[in-house]
């Protein structure tokens, strides 16, 4: 039993433990809400970087499936009220579901192609479903959106998920499940194809696999993950809008995903809890969020093309300690990114007196 | 007659004006083989600087120094930005970009604000140009159609006979040669990639007063041309030429019509009750359906045509 088999041994439990003991720590209401809102952020995350990652599509619509069945899950919702409250616990696989027809209504036209064509097709999807969706304010709810209620109906066992410990539980269960289920797709012949397929799909294809069927199967499962992730977002807030699906919410899954780092399979994770603090944490202090966001993504591109997963890893894998040269260029770093944000807020105070 | 008309040469200059977007996107893609995300930032900051310099120097002052503004910044984020990416290949390229238009965005509403700016057509240009039957067709829009054939004939000039247009087809065929007969193969993408920006600057000089200059102004804009690029063929001018005509045209008498499928079965004598399955369908009008008639153009020419109208390879 090495030290390493060990370690990976124990990652599923430590990971269950974590979700299990972290609303005992952080029990405050707020911090209930944002760590509910991490749970479904990382499987929105996870579940992008099997296309990103783990099979080589940039897809710029992700939000598509994930809000489309968020849509679905509230009117399941609103059909089941007054029925049983464990019936809440198969929202989230029916949204999967839905999330599932939808990957694999739009996948097919997505996945034709590879690369950049690929990348501009799946925009092109998201702006036609976000404009498509105000068209038909009857199901959609327009501008406004769709309520529901995620209190079904009388306790199951004590549990009627009205309280947010509840509702955060739902979520780290299903989270759990997926982060498995997704894990145990990286390994399977699909998940290695899939990489080959990103690798060099022309060798995927002499060896008999058509890329194009690898891609298509590999975004109808993650099209199914997000609409679990969608499903959770909608039992969360119990309001869905059009905004849900927009070209902005896809945007924001794509740069918390890379933030995160998408050669590792946790990065992702990382990624989802950094750009939730940062839209709801740092939010509440600077106007200036989304642009620090930004700013951090393209640096990330720039000089850590493995996000902060990859940084992490390198770090791991330095035997020696840090060397002096490398702390005084940090140093620098961190002066210049000190004095960047300084004269940013100084903007901003400057447009606010305006 | 008199609307068909008019609303032809309105689609026309306003398909001028993506062809005028499209063509610096194209030119960029077909010489760095990247799809440059920000293009659409670049084409607000055109006419954020247009609207800035206008405002101390006058409407002419701008319309030659916004352009040159942003293809300085264009050439900056290619040397030091894109030109470190593209080891990392072609996605890292898309993702840096996208990166960037978040960001421009962002910068944009710190310096400007939120709203819209009041950014004015100049009084030599305001005004009726001709008048067909009894509307007046303005006199900005058809300077607008006149500076984009301009601008386009001249860049192709430029392209095709120039020293330079030889040097820039050969980078993109031949670059190790070009290398070895001495000529800095790099400084020629910076070039390029500037160019391309510039473009996209002198578009939003023009569009921004045409239409509306406020932070929204990139993303409206930003995926049709990205469709225009697709349907047209990826790297051909041409095809891009077609798709941005075609796709003008088509909003725009889109917009202008108020029929429905529901009009027209009542105009052949079939009427469709309210309770009927697919009855929100037939009740939207076409200028409803107007804003995704592009992308709906793009599916259909990807699942018929996947390489695009004029594109050479898949």
């Amino acid at each position: 039993m090495t030290l390493s088999s060990l370690r990976s041994k124990s990652v599923w439990p430590g990971f269950a433990l974590i979700l299990i003991v972290a609303p005992l720590v952080f029990a405050q209401s707020a911090a209930l809400s944002i760590l509910s809102q991490c749970g479904c952020m990382m499987i929105l995350a996870l579940s992008f970087n099997m296309l990103l990652g783990q099979s080589g599509m940039l897809s710029f619509g992700h939000a598509v499936y994930a809000g489309l069945a968020a849509f679905v899950s509230v009117h399941v919702m609103n059909s089941l009220a007054g029925g049983s409250a464990a019936a809440l616990l198969l929202v989230p696989l029916v949204g999967g579901i839905a999330g599932m027809l939808a990957g694999a209504a739009f996948g097919f036209v997505t996945t034709r192609r590879s690369g950049t064509a690929l990348s501009m097709i799946s925009l092109a999807l998201v702006e036609l479903i976000a404009a498509g969706v105000l068209m038909f304010p009857g199901w959609f709810g327009g501008e406004s959106g769709v309520n529901t209620d995620r209190v079904l109906g009388a306790p199951f066992i004590g549990i009627d998920f009205a309280s947010q410990l509840q509702v955060y539980y739902l979520i780290a269960f299903w989270l759990f499940v997926c982060a498995a289920a997704m894990y145990a797709l990286t390994q399977t012949p699909l998940g290695r194809i899939a990489n080959a397929v990103r690798d060099n799909p022309e060798r995927a294809a002499f060896i008999g696999h058509d890329p194009r069927r690898v891609r298509y199967l590999m975004f109808m499962l993650s099209a199914f993950f997000a609409g679990i992730g969608g499903a959770l977002t909608a039992i969360n807030f119990e309001i869905v809008s059009a905004e849900n699906l927009s070209l902005l919410r896809s945007a924001q899954i794509l740069l918390f995903t890379f933030i995160g780092g998408i050669g590792y399979f946790f990065g992702p994770m990382i990624g989802a809890v950094v750009g939730v603090l940062f839209s709801s944490l740092l939010s509440t202090y600077t106007r200036g969020w989304q642009l620090y966001l930004g700013l951090l993504f393209v640096m990330i591109v720039l000089f850590a093309p493995g996000g902060i997963a990859g940084i992490w890893g390198r770090l791991a894998e330095r035997r020696r300690g840090i060397g002096m040269a490398s702390l005084i260029r940090l140093a620098g770093l961190l002066l210049l990114a000190g004095v960047a944000v300084f004269l940013i807020e100084m903007l901003y105070r400057r447009a606010a007196v305006q | 007659m008199e609307f068909t008309l008019i609303t032809l040469l309105n689609g026309l200059s306003y398909g001028l004006l993506l062809f005028l977007l499209s063509s610096g996107l194209t030119l960029i893609f077909s010489m760095l083989g990247v799809l440059n995300f920000a293009h659409a930032s670049f084409y607000m900051l055109g006419a954020y600087f247009a609207y800035a310099i206008s405002i101390q120097l006058g409407f002419w002052p701008a319309l030659l120094l916004a352009p040159l503004l942003v293809g300085l910044l264009g050439a900056l984020v290619e040397r030091f930005g894109l030109r470190h990416v593209r080891r990392h290949g072609q996605v890292a390229e898309l993702l840096f970009t996208f990166g960037l238009s978040y960001v421009i965005v962002e910068l944009v509403q710190l310096a400007w604000g939120k709203s819209a700016m009041p950014y004015a057509i100049p009084a030599q240009l305001d005004g009726p140009l001709f008048t067909l039957y009894s509307t007046a067709f303005p006199m900005y829009r058809g300077f607008m159609m006149l500076l984009a054939l301009l601008t386009l004939l001249t860049a192709s000039w430029l392209l095709k006979r120039s020293r330079i247009g030889l040097l820039i087809q050969a980078a993109l065929t031949h670059p190790q040669m070009l290398e070895a007969l001495g000529h800095n193969v790099p400084r020629i993408f910076t070039l390029v990639f500037a160019a391309g920006c510039a473009l996209a600057g002198l578009a939003g000089v023009v569009g921004g007063n045409a239409f509306v200059t406020e932070p929204g102004m990139a993303a409206g804009v930003g995926s049709i041309i990205f469709v225009v690029v697709v349907v047209g063929g990826l790297g051909s001018l041409a095809g891009a030429f077609i798709a941005s005509l075609l796709i003008g045209i088509l909003q725009t008498y889109a917009v202008a019509l108020d029929v429905s499928l529901l009009s027209g079965l009542a105009r052949w004598g079939i009427q469709v009750s309210p309770e009927a399955i697919g009855y929100p369908l037939l009740r939207l009008t076409l200028a409803q359906v107007a804003p995704v008639f592009p992308y709906l153009l793009l599916v259909l020419v990807m699942l018929l045509r996947p390489r695009g109208l004029l594109g050479r390879r898949d």
